[in-house]
């Protein structure tokens, strides 16, 4: 067996090191993509090691906010791959309308693009009153982003191009002012939201939920720690309920596979088992 | 980073190719020239458009004789299979020889970007891994060739001359000086050397 590497080995201190000192857990993180982001990182604070990295966040909490920041933050789209939105509509929206009350949890909002595409979609859909919306993430800043509703005005040609291509019944400009430099989505959208700062990795699961979206967050994580989200998932849905993952994630691989069956196969849209 | 005792070559345990502008041309050379029992994966990075889904499955699929298909996140990589990075995803190797990707941001405007699945192969393959840069417009793959060759790798580059675009390789060539300037048909006979038993 080869050595480990030297550069390895300090990965996985650095990432003990911020566990114990701050509470955020990387250790299951997918190893190529964190060491392309501590890399990043390492070389952002213009040191050359990862031991040096190491002893910098341990003795500089403000550093390590912002590295944190950094290791966490993901950028998403509204109506981001309309196909699935247009499957939720088409295919999902008639069994949450046999429902009187309705949760829904966006596992990973980043920003709150989903957040607001799903938030639109259930206007339209006439689900809105009925509905309670959980927005969480582990990132603070994304956090509070997402419960502001601003994005760049550059961006809504695409967006309003994706949600057209999603089923949009009216305009995506109706549900937006442009002010603060952006486009500020209508507050209403955001009235039946619960934004809250949990953790797959370390958090446990939601009250009963008919509707879970979490979409290329897990693609984060390795194969063991996909277990403990999905298990969470699994034991967050009530019977029949349906989780939506990213147009490249599958359960195949998972060990919780068997609790669910695929709904929408191609947008992998699947649906908690009932017995 | 340089590490000791990786300098002997073994027998190769996978192979990565960038490609770019002139991509499917050069790829409809080399891979129906791999044959069934090829022993090596193969997993490619080709820059597309954002937004669409990928046709070149479906195309090389018909082409070849190894089964052809888009990374999927956690899919193991399996010998004598063709893995096409998915549009606007990057596409990494993991330690344990699976697949994962990530929406990270474009490296060189691109997302999938050829360093990024490089650089993640030489690392989890070492001294086992091919990497092959074809015609390209930009210098995306010559960070990634480069790693590979740092790893104790096999790099081949597409001679520029020969090249639709000759930028990438001619990147690749300056930044990794180990890499052999090859033909296609020098590229495939290199291949299928390293991935037959």
């Amino acid at each position: 067996m080869e050595d480990e590497k030297i550069e390895d080995i300090e990965i996985r201190l650095l990432l003990e090191a911020l566990y114990r000192r701050y509470h955020y857990d990387f250790r299951n993180y997918a190893q190529a993509s964190i060491k392309r982001r501590l890399r990043q990182a390492r070389e952002r604070q213009g040191v050359a090691t990862y031991s040096a990295l190491q002893d910098k966040l341990l003795h500089d909490p403000a550093a390590a906010a912002r590295v944190l920041r950094f290791l966490t933050v993901q950028v998403s789209d509204f109506f981001r791959d309309p196909s699935y939105f247009k499957a939720i509509r088409e295919k999902v929206v008639p069994h949450l309308k046999t429902y009187p009350s309705l949760k829904v949890w966006i596992a990973g909002c980043s920003a709150g693009e989903e957040l607001h595409s799903l938030a639109i979609l259930f206007r339209e859909e006439g689900l809105e009153e009925r509905t309670l919306f959980y927005a969480t993430d582990i990132n603070q800043d994304a956090l509070e982003a997402a419960s502001r509703g601003i994005y760049p005005l550059d961006r809504m040609k695409a967006f309003t191009e994706n949600y057209r291509l999603s089923g949009g019944r009216a305009s995506l400009s109706d549900y937006y002012s442009t002010g603060y430099g952006g486009a500020v989505f209508d507050k209403s959208l955001r009235e039946r939201v619960l934004f809250s700062d949990h953790s797959l990795v370390t958090d446990a699961v939601f009250s009963e939920m008919q509707l879970i979206s979490c979409r290329n967050v897990m693609i984060y994580f390795d194969r063991q720690l996909q277990d403990r989200a999905v298990g969470l998932f699994r034991d967050s849905l009530g019977r029949g309920g349906f989780l939506g993952l990213g147009s490249k994630e599958t359960l195949r691989f998972s060990e919780h596979v068997d609790a669910f069956s695929e709904f929408v196969r191609e947008e992998k849209i699947y649906q908690r088992r009932k017995a | 980073m340089s590490e000791p005792g990786v300098s002997a070559r073994r027998t190769p345990d996978a192979v990565v190719i960038g490609a770019s502008a002139g991509a499917i041309q050069a790829l409809l050379h080399i891979l129906p020239a791999l044959p069934e029992d090829y022993a090596l994966p193969v997993l490619i990075v080709v820059h597309v458009p954002p937004g669409r889904r990928s046709e070149l499955t479906m195309l090389f699929a018909a082409k070849c004789r190894l089964p052809v298909g888009e990374g999927e996140d956690k899919e193991p990589i399996l010998p004598g299979t063709v893995t096409f990075a998915p549009p606007d995803y990057h596409m990494l190797v993991e330690p344990g020889g699976t697949i994962s990707l990530s929406r990270d941001e474009q490296v060189l405007f691109s997302r999938p970007s050829i360093d990024v699945l490089f650089e993640s192969a030489a690392d989890a393959y070492g001294p086992g891994l091919v990497g092959v840069v074809l015609t390209g417009a930009n210098e995306d793959g010559a960070q990634g060739l480069a790693a590979v060759a740092q790893a104790g790798g096999m790099t081949l580059v597409q001679d520029p001359a020969s090249a639709y675009a000759r930028a990438m390789p001619e990147a690749a060539l300056k930044a990794c000086r180990a890499a052999r300037r090859m033909s296609l048909d020098g590229i495939v006979a290199a291949l299928l050397a390293a991935g037959t038993r």
